[in-house]
């Protein structure tokens, strides 16, 4: 299928090519940039293209690619980074220099490099699709092969082995590939989709204890610049604990992710000691890298992290940020001249989002064994409103909300998640979670802890009117034992050794504000003054 | 690649900045097109649009005076900055066309001016100190090579005197060969002469691209893209650390608004385009360091925040790109403090990597929170001053109004002078010291 370009506007080209299918890829250009049909009309489609337009003619050819926008999954995606189109972006970088040029193909897996591959598997026995044929070792994980033919094995490697070679053959004369291609924008198939039950650990005291967030649930975390958003991320990213990370830089800085990255390659996972980048997948595309591409660029991430939790691994996708990636799709949206909805965004905007956050969840896998695949995303409201489009559609499904306060984050209080605005759907079954596994008084404590500062709050409007002098003692030693859990408990240092917190040491913190307080209430009562009270605490 | 110069004169409208022109063949989008007025001028122009033969062209000069059959001459050629060592210590206009008298370079190779993304892999993380000579930048929001910092300042506020005073004043770390890219977009001539003026003080080089405010408005979309295609050659290609000052993003932003405006775009917020942020990253998002590579591009935008307005879309898509902010104050210059920089929303994202021993001062991110946290203590309490008075307030938080009062006067408030991160800190020291809040 041959065509020519008929005419172009920013990264939406016209072609004259006919008999594509929607969403099927198309290379346009002599460059082959790489696009999706987006609108097909009889005699013509539009294209939506993944790569700098600048110097494209009208004329030039098209060629369709007879198959949706694809992801490789296969060994060697862990510690990988690849741009939005799963471009692998080490190996560009040591082919073509600093800068990225468009045009130039390479497959994000490498080929070459030899894996030691186990077989479950002897040549002549009958396999269903979705049993393992055998596994290779990808850093610490195990990493299966699947079957995906039924039949019987003609022939399967044992040892050494490359991706670019065939792993063996069925005895009907169908290759076996370690190598599977699938099209982004179709979830992957599991048996069933299970409720989320355990908690997703994150090592943010404000989160696990007052927030708590459940494996295969949803969170999303709005805040205007400066409130730390990115940091909260990467800080969330180093600490999980899941099995594996895939961490979506939509639209940000190039310098940020500068710095994840010689992080992550430094820095030693808490849980198992191994580096950081052993567990983690890097998509990345920054915010002057090309709008269409960073609208595919969470849908590579995701099929990715599906990828790997049919594989029955916990695996977090984490996104900086969601706000980024809507603008892409208002960007494309206006380019193809479509209605608008609120501000601009297309009147798709929930929809599709609704459809992102679906394929997160706990999952029984065709192989029978239990993934799951939280997300937490990140959102960028202009102007810090909470009540834009983007905040607003990504509330209806987000099952845990964190909202970031400018006025924490200007008095440096980090993580500036405002404790009265925000919430967890999972916060009663996690905190019955955690009160059966870690300790009973847990629930007692997180009941105690929302009162303290929901008291505070109202002290606090009283005090602005006459003054911290006309409260009453009682009142002013909560006061002070409410400012220590804001300071020593809800902050946290993403600088220092206090950048991760296990839910015992969590624990260990609040119980000793608590307990300081109830004894400090004690002495007042028996006619202690207050200066001393605080003294001896 | 044709072998000669398509020439047209199928003009079928002029639309502001625009032009619609019918039966052009084999048209690249953004090739560059150039058009021969009546009057026997020439300006450029660039495809925007294709729609088989019909082409959208926006013109970088000014479209008045042009009739329907003007010609147009269709070049094959994507825009291109002409590039050489021998740049340095030239103006230029928006258009990349001599202003200063002497005749035009013979350019060593020609770069794409709007540039090729960075591969994030190949960015190294910016982490050398940069002295601009004020405390409130270098003590509490520390810039570092790499990065990009814009001042967000109002009306009426010193926003020129501060970056004059960044230009005349900043040192480097390691001290390479240093260098400066000023582009002054639609500035008054008062504001020209005075930047001019402070270009011919420095020591170091400079390269100016300027447009006036009487000058094409879309021209001002170019300067900032030829500013940093000579940035980034000197500074890789040179070795050079090179410091791009912007004035004035907010004039960048207008012009955007008018050419969108002018397409029939649908507007977004404010009516600026919705595209903006990702315009605006395509120009923020070319400083850095590259791995391997010496030399460094450095940005500081100046946004002047209409309405004082720190959430209007300009300074709030900056925000979302840059590194930071550094936000002016029109209390503090109201109370003569200069620079009057408000350190409780300004931020310097890559601070933590640029501070401490082997960079600044061991000390320094000790300084830096304790000043912080004290300051915004007593910041807090001037609205409780407000209601209560300063009499009902008990003792201690009488102290920290005080040093809240200190710290404007005598750390953020320097004057003309410059001080060196030593004398910054020292100064912070002392005014903890003597309200005994070093050790807390």
């Amino acid at each position: 299928m041959t065509g020519r370009i008929l005419g172009i506007s920013g990264p939406t080209v016209t072609v004259d090519l006919t008999g594509l299918k929607l969403y099927d890829m198309v290379r346009v250009g002599e460059a082959g940039l790489i696009g999706e049909v987006v609108r097909l009309e009889r005699d013509r489609a539009v294209v939506q293209v993944y790569q700098d337009t600048r110097g494209l003619a009208v004329n030039e050819p098209a060629r369709g690619m007879d198959a949706p926008l694809t992801v490789q999954l296969g060994p060697g995606l862990l510690s990988g980074m690849f741009d939005g189109l799963q471009r692998p972006l080490e190996r560009i970088r040591e082919e073509s220099g600093p800068f990225i040029s468009g045009g130039r193909e390479l497959f994000p897996l490498d080929r070459d490099r030899s894996w030691r591959f186990i077989p479950a598997k002897r040549e002549g026995e009958e396999v269903a699709p979705g049993e393992i044929l055998g596994h290779v070792e990808e850093g610490p994980f195990r990493h299966p092969i699947f079957a995906r033919h039924a039949g019987r094995l003609a022939r399967l490697a044992d040892g050494a082995c490359t991706l670019g070679e065939a792993l063996g053959a069925m005895a009907d004369g169908r290759e076996i590939s370690a190598v599977e291609s699938w099209p982004v924008r179709k979830a992957r198939p599991y048996r069933k989709k299970l409720s989320p039950s355990a908690p997703l650990v994150t090592g943010q005291r404000v989160i696990d204890f007052l927030f708590p967030l459940a494996r295969g649930g949803t969170a999303i975390f709005p805040g205007g610049f400066g409130t730390g958003k990115t940091i909260l991320e990467q800080a969330i990213a180093k600490f999980v604990d899941v099995d594996l990370v895939v961490y979506v830089g939509c639209g940000e800085r190039g310098n940020e992710m500068a710095e994840l990255l010689e992080e992550f390659v430094s820095l030693a996972d808490p849980w198992s000691g191994q580096p950081l980048m052993q567990r983690t997948i890097v998509v990345v595309n920054t915010s002057n890298m090309p709008v269409a591409a960073r609208e595919a660029s969470i849908y590579t991430a995701v099929t990715m992290a599906e990828y790997y939790r049919d594989m029955g691994f916990h695996v977090l996708l984490l996104a900086d940020s969601i706000s980024r990636w809507a603008e892409a799709l208002r960007e494309i949206s206006s380019s193809l001249e479509e209605m608008p909805g609120e501000e601009g965004y297309p009147t798709y905007l929930s929809s599709r989002l609704a459809g992102f956050f679906e394929r997160a969840g706990v999952v029984e896998t065709l192989g029978g064994q239990i993934g799951s695949l939280s997300m937490i995303l990140s959102v960028s409201p202009p102007g810090g409103d909470f009540t834009e489009p983007v905040t607003q559609a990504c509330l209806r499904t987000a099952g845990a909300f964190y909202m970031l306060d400018t006025s924490l984050a200007h008095r440096r209080h980090f993580p500036a998640i405002n404790w009265f605005q925000s919430y967890s759907l999972y916060e009663r079954e996690m905190v019955g979670h955690f009160s059966e596994r870690v300790a009973p008084g847990w629930g007692e404590l997180h009941r105690r802890c929302r009162e303290l500062l929901q008291r505070e709050e109202t002290l606090r409007e009283v005090a602005e009117i006459v003054g911290v002098e006309g409260l009453q003692d009682a009142d002013r030693l909560l006061m002070k034992v409410a400012e220590r859990v804001r300071q020593e408990f809800l902050s946290q240092n993403a600088y220092t050794e206090d950048a991760f917190s296990p839910p015992e040491q969590t624990l260990e913190r609040i119980a000793g504000i608590v307990e300081l307080f109830d004894r400090a209430e004690a002495r007042l009562k028996e006619g202690a003054l207050l200066d001393e009270v605080l003294k001896e605490s | 690649m044709r072998l000669s110069e398509h020439i047209y004169r199928t003009i079928s409208s002029i639309r502001g900045p625009l032009l619609f022109a019918d039966g052009i063949l084999a048209v690249r989008i953004g090739e560059v097109v150039r058009i021969a007025y009546p009057d026997g001028t020439v300006s450029d122009g660039e495809v925007l649009k294709i729609d088989g033969g019909t082409v959208l062209i926006q013109v970088f000069g000014e479209t008045r005076g042009l009739d329907l059959a003007t010609p147009l001459v269709f070049t094959d050629a994507v825009k291109k900055a002409p590039l050489s060592a021998e740049i340095i210590g030239r103006v230029f206009n928006g258009s990349f066309l001599p202003l200063d008298g002497a005749p035009m370079f013979v350019p060593e190779r020609w770069g794409p001016v709007t540039g090729m993304p960075l591969n994030p892999t190949a960015r190294a993380r910016p982490e050398e100190f940069i002295e601009t000579g004020f405390s409130a930048i270098d003590g509490l929001n520390t810039l570092v090579k790499g990065q990009k910092l814009p001042i967000f300042s109002s009306a009426g506020l010193p926003a020129r005197e501060m970056a004059a005073g960044i230009l005349r004043n900043s040192r480097l770390a390691g001290g390479g060969e240093f260098a400066v890219v000023f582009v002054a977009l639609g500035l008054t001539h008062h504001d020209y002469s005075f930047y001019m003026q402070v270009l011919a003080e420095m020591k170091s080089g400079f390269v100016a691209f300027i447009n006036r405010a009487g000058e094409p408005v879309v021209e001002r979309l170019l300067a900032p893209r030829f500013g940093l295609a000579v940035a980034e050659y000197l500074a890789f290609t040179r070795g050079m650390d090179v410091l791009v000052l912007v004035t004035d993003m907010t004039n960048y932003c207008d012009a955007l608004r008018e050419v969108s405006t002018a397409r029939e775009e649908l507007p977004g917020r404010r009516g600026y385009p919705g595209y903006m942020y990702s315009d605006l990253a395509s120009i923020y998002e070319r400083a850095g360091r590259i791995k391997g590579m010496a030399g460094s591009v450095t940005m500081l935008p100046v946004v002047t925040m209409p309405e004082d307005d720190i959430t209007h879309p300009i300074p709030d898509l900056t925000g979302y790109i840059t590194e930071g902010q550094i936000v002016l104050s029109r209390e503090l210059h109201q109370r003569e403090v200069f620079p009057p920089v408000d350190v409780l929303p300004s931020l310097s994202r890559l601070m933590q990597r640029g501070i401490g021993a082997g960079h600044t001062r061991e000390d320094h991110r000790r300084v830096a929170n304790l000043l912080y946290k004290h300051y915004a203590k007593g910041r807090d309490l001037r609205r409780l001053e407000a209601i209560v008075g300063r009499d009902g307030m008990i003792e201690s938080d009488r102290l920290m109004l005080d040093f809240a009062e200190a710290f404007e006067r005598e750390l953020v408030n320097q004057g003309g002078a410059r001080r060196d991160i030593d004398e910054t800190l020292d100064t912070g020291i002392a005014l903890l010291r003597r309200f005994s809040l070093e050790t807390s």
